[in-house]
């Protein structure tokens, strides 16, 4: 299946070198980190937009924010091994985020208005959503309903969890199932798809935003562009599957920079709900 | 001439050997009926020892077995009076997806299934069961209808997984998939869902939401195929791969009927023949038939918010923590 692909250019683009000076995956440019720090994670000189952590993502987002379920960590299920067993690739993963799981999720707040928020961490595995982080995004949405409070998620994932095989693909249904509900509650959800969302996450709850929005740029899709290429054996047209190329296509509301992002969710909330 | 999979080899060589007999029988008056008959026996009994033993990956080959039946071989085993409706009326009509009404034992039902083709043109005009976003989002049309007039859903699915396409990119693949399971979750009549072949992943479960879930006892239902599992698990070029490469990521997978059952993922499995489904009988897709009957009664009596509730509530119990 088409599932994204994570490559090695991908990995790089992850990690922002430590230190006083960063260079733009994008331009090229050598820039004082603490400039592009400043600006947002952002590129001064061409406005790309760096891969950020959850953990940057809701600093940025949110005026405050209780992380909630930060216990759950997953297990192995199907006691699965690849290239090592999957718990081993866990506890890999947990060391080097510091992370137990590829979603944070909590009680955020933004001005005076109180949020559920859910937000995915490329950096553990890729964003990948198995049963925990099913989990957590339905917990969440319930949690929303029993609260009469919005939900937003903000996504970057290559999709399903292998690892967990079946279950993994099941948590498109539950999540989709819960932002349903959620639905009827005629609570606003609102959807943030930053680079790269894929898979089973654009399949299911990220695409079902009452408002839809992304950052520039971002890679988003079902299928990931290599197995696409793979697939029709075509190269793939210049700005495919880009934020933009989805706002021409119908797919997302609105592209916005990522200083603009809290402004603007924090009006939509007020002319929904 | 019948299609045979490796494993199943032995048993082309004997059926060889059986018609041969007759023939010379019949031809110059020996009676080698007897002789005959007795290897049938032991065709029967082979057939039942292979057919036992099945791993995951033989699993998934008999799942994408050319002769196994496909949807439009469910409806007419099992349904009269179908009528097939076409068309997303939006963009256009998709053959990799088949829906319509018909009727199961005189009641009035939609079905909705995946279609893979049996020959080459129509193979190619069906996409091999790989759905675009507009049949996706037909299916979903028949499901609002069958909601409106109150008729139950059946869904059947065997599909390698949604085409990975430029087209399905630009018209919302992701979206499509999305909105089934977004809509299926909520809709107000019962749906019961038989994997009958391949479950490949988004593709598969876009029409995979439903009050109670059957596999055929030989079909596969997976988050990725053992293939693309392989390519990424040991990332080497894509004819350095072997059957024991697959074999390896099929088990690891854990994809067989067997397997959901044990997971809690579906309901029940659905015996097949001796053989698997391409051996089937009338008596087999009467067999089914019954089990639809009998579970669409257990159903019925249950208010539509009460069906809904049960139906999301089955689905948060799966792999919770």
């Amino acid at each position: 299946m088409a599932w994204f692909k994570e490559d090695k250019v991908v990995e790089k683009k992850v990690k922002i070198p430590e230190g006083t000076w960063i260079k733009c995956d994008a331009c090229a440019e050598i820039i004082y980190r603490k400039e592009v720090e400043r600006n947002y994670m952002v590129c001064p000189k061409c406005t790309y937009h760096f891969r950020i952590s959850a953990r940057e993502r809701i600093s940025l987002l949110f005026d405050e924010f209780e992380e909630t379920h930060g216990e759950l960590a997953p297990a192995d299920p199907l006691q699965f091994v690849d290239t090592m067993p999957y718990g081993e690739r866990v506890r890999k993963q947990q060391a080097k985020t510091g992370l137990k799981e590829a979603l944070i999720c909590g009680n955020g707040r933004m001005g005076d208005r109180r949020v559920k928020a859910a937000v995915l961490d490329f950096g553990f595995m890729g964003g990948s959503m198995g049963r925990v982080v099913g989990q957590k995004i339905v917990d969440s949405v319930e949690e929303a309903i029993a609260e009469r409070l919005p939900f937003i998620s903000v996504s970057s994932s290559g999709g399903a969890r292998m690892q967990e095989g079946i279950y993994s693909l099941m948590q498109m249904a539950k999540t989709s199932a819960a932002v349903a509900r959620l639905g009827k509650a005629s609570l606003p959800f609102i959807s943030i798809l930053t680079d790269p969302t894929f898979g089973g996450v654009t399949a299911s709850f990220a695409m079902l935003g009452d408002v839809i929005i992304a950052e520039p740029r971002s890679l988003v899709g079902f299928a990931g562009p290599r197995v696409i290429e793979q697939t029709i054996k075509q190269t793939l047209p210049e700005g495919f599957q880009r934020a933009e190329f989805l706002l021409e296509h119908g797919m997302i509301d609105m592209v916005v920079e990522r200083k603009q992002l809290r402004a603007t969710v924090a009006e939509l909330l007020t002319l929904l709900a | 001439m019948p299609y045979f999979l490796d494993f199943e080899q032995p048993l082309s060589d004997l059926e060889r050997q059986i018609s041969e007999l007759r023939r010379l029988s019949a031809g110059n008056g020996v009676d080698l009926t007897k002789e005959a008959n007795r290897l049938d026996k032991k065709l029967e009994e082979m057939r039942k020892d292979i057919y036992s033993r099945l791993t995951p990956w033989q699993k998934t080959q008999i799942a994408r077995h050319p002769e196994r039946p496909y949807t439009l071989d469910y409806v007419r085993g099992m349904m009269e009076g179908f009528h097939e409706l076409h068309g997303d009326r939006l963009f256009a009509d998709d053959p990799a997806i088949t829906a319509g009404f018909a009727f199961l034992d005189g009641r009035p039902l939609a079905v909705i299934g995946h279609q893979k083709g049996r020959d080459t043109r129509s193979r190619i005009r069906r996409n091999f069961g790989q759905a675009h976003p507009e049949g996706y989002r037909k299916a979903l049309r028949v499901m609002r209808l069958a909601e409106k007039f109150g008729r139950p859903i059946l869904t059947l699915i065997d599909t390698p997984g949604a085409f990975p396409g430029i087209g399905a990119e630009e018209r919302g693949q992701a979206e499509a998939i999305a909105r089934n399971l977004f809509e299926m979750a909520q809709i107000r009549v019962p749906i019961l869902v038989i994997v009958i072949g391949e479950g490949g992943s988004g593709g598969a479960l876009a029409l995979g939401v439903g009050d109670r879930v059957f596999m055929m006892e030989h079909s596969v239902y997976s988050v990725i195929s053992p293939e693309g599992c392989a390519a990424i698990l040991w990332k080497k070029d894509k004819n350095d791969f072997s059957a024991e490469d697959y074999s390896k990521a099929a088990s690891a997978l854990k994809l067989t009927a067997e397997d959901l059952k044990r997971l809690g993922v579906i309901d029940a499995i659905i015996e097949e023949p001796t053989g698997g489904m391409h051996n089937a009988q009338d008596s087999d897709f009467l067999r089914i038939k019954e089990l639809l009957i009998n579970t669409l009664a257990d159903l019925e009596g249950m208010s539509p918010e009460e069906l809904c509730a049960r139906r999301i509530e089955r689905l948060y119990a799966i792999g919770n923590i």
